[in-house]
């Protein structure tokens, strides 16, 4: 069994779909935080088999865990304080994404000018749909 | 500051304020005919547009302004490779106001994210194209007097013309409005006017392939073109081009008030013997063009008559 020590401080982020995990640390951009970051991959699970875990030490004030309800809302995020479970997250659905999904409109402004943030807002909750900012064009 | 990229960035109210405006321009030129005296407005046109751009110069010409800019992307910057945003950081040092025409969508919209003058979208792609729609409102509440309580037929392409997608966006905001959307299958209205306008604000509609079916129904008739630069595929559009052509055999079918509109320019989709009806308004819509873009610079600049 492999060990990595209980945080004091941080977020951790359980029941993560196996192999999802390096997927999540790019999208909330952990590589340019200055903390520990733990990854555990392929985790034995009752409930799923197998499942990823991030463990952040601190971070509360910077990760942006919104985008987490786009990329996968089943993920359960424990905020730690003073080493206990201070907050279960609820994830929900962003209004907006940056960086997360392309548009795929070859007439879309973002389709010649490399260096524009592909931005998505959240247009209908229900049925989770995303349009393109500078379009429209639903994301698919 | 202020900038028009969509139809919907002016209230309802705000948009009244804006027609009265500009019906007080058409009575009374001269009063205003110095109101931008030592103002530029930047025409960024980066694909060919005559009229946008002859109804937006005549404008500022009309309000005592000049104009500079370009018409077409191989004569500007873009052509070595510089982006829209610095192309509006440029023109802001340049101009006091901005329209821009793009061929990609949502291209005005990034301007106004980067602009310290206020931008207005003067056709982005097949997306919007909100001073048209300015210009559709203002002949619709001119010659009926009204801008809700009726039938607003709208044919042709419906998938690429982006003068209907922004028309609906505009109307629909007016009360007792249902449209008749007209046009082959392969033309219908694109899912995102479908699903979160008409839909989402339930709003009555009815889609029929067929011109002279709905003919007797309505108040307005606005035709479209079926634009070749829309289409990737050239068989694609010799397919599509002749699908609906408004006669005098058709125009029997309306009714004695009815308003035929198109935004213009027109290839066969109105036949020429349709110009002398008193129902064929399009050559007067041109007009109201100039005057609500004359309204509409008035506005952005924030300047009125002494």
């Amino acid at each position: 069994m492999l060990n990595i020590s209980g945080l004091e401080e941080g977020i951790v982020l359980d029941h993560i779909p196996a192999g999802k995990s390096m997927d999540i640390y790019k999208h909330l951009g952990l590589g340019h935080l200055d903390c520990q970051v733990a990854i555990i991959k392929n985790a034995r699970s009752a409930k799923m088999g197998r499942k990823d875990i991030i463990k952040i030490e601190g971070g509360l004030d910077t990760v942006d865990l919104n985008v987490l309800g786009f990329i996968e809302h089943k993920i359960t995020v424990n905020i730690i304080r003073n080493g206990e479970i201070a907050e279960k997250k609820t994830l929900r659905l962003p209004k907006k994404i940056t960086n997360v999904i392309r548009c795929k409109n070859p007439r879309c402004i973002t389709s010649i000018e490399q260096e524009l943030p592909h931005i998505f807002n959240l247009t209908d909750e229900e049925h989770k749909i995303y349009r393109c900012m500078y379009c429209e064009e639903k994301y698919k | 500051m202020r900038h028009l990229i969509s139809p919907l960035d002016f209230s309802v109210e705000e948009l009244d304020t804006l027609m009265d405006l500009a019906n007080d321009i058409e009575k009374n030129p001269e009063k205003y005919a110095h109101v931008c005296d030592g103002r530029i407005l930047a025409t960024l046109f980066y694909e060919p547009s005559t009229r946008t751009r002859l109804s937006f110069e005549s404008a500022m010409n009309r309000l005592g302004g000049k104009v500079i800019g370009f018409s077409s992307a191989a004569a500007s910057s873009a052509a070595k490779g510089e982006s829209v945003a610095d192309t509006i950081r440029m023109a802001s040092c340049y101009a006091d106001i901005c329209a821009m025409r793009h061929p990609k969508e949502g291209a005005p919209l990034v301007a106004s994210l980067h602009s310290s003058i206020p931008v207005i979208n003067a056709g982005d792609g097949g997306h919007q194209h909100p001073t048209q729609t300015l210009t559709d409102l203002l002949t619709i509440r001119s010659l009926k007097g009204r801008l809700g309580g009726m039938t607003v037929g709208l044919c042709g392409d419906l998938k690429f013309g982006r003068t209907v997608h922004s028309l609906i966006n505009a109307l629909v905001r007016y009360t007792g409005i249902r449209f008749v959307l007209i046009s082959p299958n392969e033309l219908r209205i694109p899912s995102y006017i479908r699903d979160n306008v008409l839909e989402a604000g339930h709003i009555p509609y009815t889609e029929m392939e067929n011109l002279e079916d709905a003919m007797p129904e309505l108040d307005i008739l606005y035709m479209t073109r079926v634009q070749r630069e829309r289409f990737f595929n050239e068989e694609e559009y010799i397919r599509m081009k002749d699908c609906y052509i408004l006669d005098k055999a058709k125009m029997a079918l309306g009714k004695e008030d009815m308003c035929v509109l198109h935004p213009l320019p027109r290839v066969n989709e109105i036949s020429t013997e349709v110009d002398d009806d008193p129902r064929a308004v399009y050559f007067r819509q041109a007009r109201y063009g100039v005057y609500i873009r004359m309204a509409l610079i008035m506005t952005l600049l924030e300047v009125s008559p002494c």
